[in-house]
């Protein structure tokens, strides 16, 4: 069973981790959570997200948006390198997941035939 | 939307819209009197009296960007069809309370789904936000509490992939628990 004590031993283990580790600069996934986003499978998206990040072990900032009105793409994953052009990813599957994080948030190349759409830094 | 999950998870963004702190869940699986009930509240900027007739309505939003909102649309449907209802109490700067029943047996009722895939969306996208759910079947419970959480936490951050590793066992095992034996 899951107990409290064990995520005090995690802390402990996390804090020596983390004050060896330099936090600027991190890639960025979002995802799209408006009710659009939810019914079309957004969290499926995100727990295939996070089972991806664990087992590759990645430092990458997980957070959300709203609808932006491409309802009909949905579920939207969007991802932004440090200094990189936002990339919207539209459709996605589970399966286009490992896809994607493999090849852009790992290697840096745009997984062009699911890209929807691209916003320079500073966008939106 | 297929799973009562998914319409918490809809709802629970009305209230990160609404810049609450704190988002409270509560689910009470009573079969014995062939009722489900949840109950989404927050601490949220809350909806103003001339509002909170027309929040059921698929084309009321007060979104500026587009005419539609469909969370709490859909979310009143799916309690009506099921032979309950949904109501939303609302005190502007103090925060919103939306409360679904359902018919616990009802042939439309939609299964509640992964409870704990909502619960670790929020709380991994939105670390700053509070979480607090509490789960009743039947007699036995299942709570978590993410300010004690952070708590044990002291620095380190709630949606570190490590954390949220541990968030996801004890969050699918305490409701297996729950379910334990059925």
């Amino acid at each position: 069973m899951k107990s409290l004590e064990e995520l005090r031993k995690l802390r402990a283990e996390l804090e020596k981790e983390l004050a060896a580790r330099n936090s600027e600069g991190k890639p960025k996934i979002i995802i799209g959570m408006g009710t659009c986003g939810i019914a079309a499978g957004a969290r499926e998206i995100l727990q295939a997200v996070l089972q991806e990040l664990e087992k590759r072990n990645l430092d990458v900032i997980t957070t959300q948006t709203g609808c932006i009105g491409m309802c009909e793409q949905e579920p939207l994953l969007d991802v932004e390198l440090p200094g990189k052009e936002r990339i919207t990813y539209g459709k996605v599957t589970p399966k286009d997941v490992e896809r994607i994080i493999v090849e852009h948030v790992v290697n840096g190349n745009v997984v062009e035939d699911l890209a929807i759409a691209r916003l320079e830094e500073g966008g939106i | 939307m297929r799973e009562l999950s998914l319409h918490i998870l809809d709802i629970a963004q009305n209230s990160i819209a609404a810049s609450a702190s704190l988002i409270s869940i509560s689910i009470d699986e009573n079969p014995a009197v062939d009722l489900l009930t949840i109950v989404i509240s927050d601490n949220g900027s809350g909806i103003a009296p001339k509002h909170l007739n027309q929040i059921t309505d698929p084309f009321y939003t007060s979104r500026k960007t587009r005419e539609v909102g469909l969370g709490l649309a859909l979310f009143s449907q799916a309690a009506r069809r099921s032979g309950g209802e949904l109501k939303v109490n609302s005190t502007v700067g103090r925060g919103t309370e939306v409360t679904a029943t359902f018919r616990y047996s009802h042939i439309d009722r939609p299964p509640l789904g992964d409870l704990a895939g909502t619960l670790l969306g929020l709380i991994v996208l939105n670390p700053e936000i509070d979480i607090v759910y509490h789960h009743q079947y039947k007699a036995k419970t299942f709570a978590l509490d993410t300010r004690v959480i952070k708590k044990e936490l002291g620095g380190v951050a709630v949606n570190h992939r490590a954390v949220v590793s541990w968030l996801k066992g004890f969050i699918y095992e305490g409701l297996d628990d729950l379910y334990g034996g059925e």
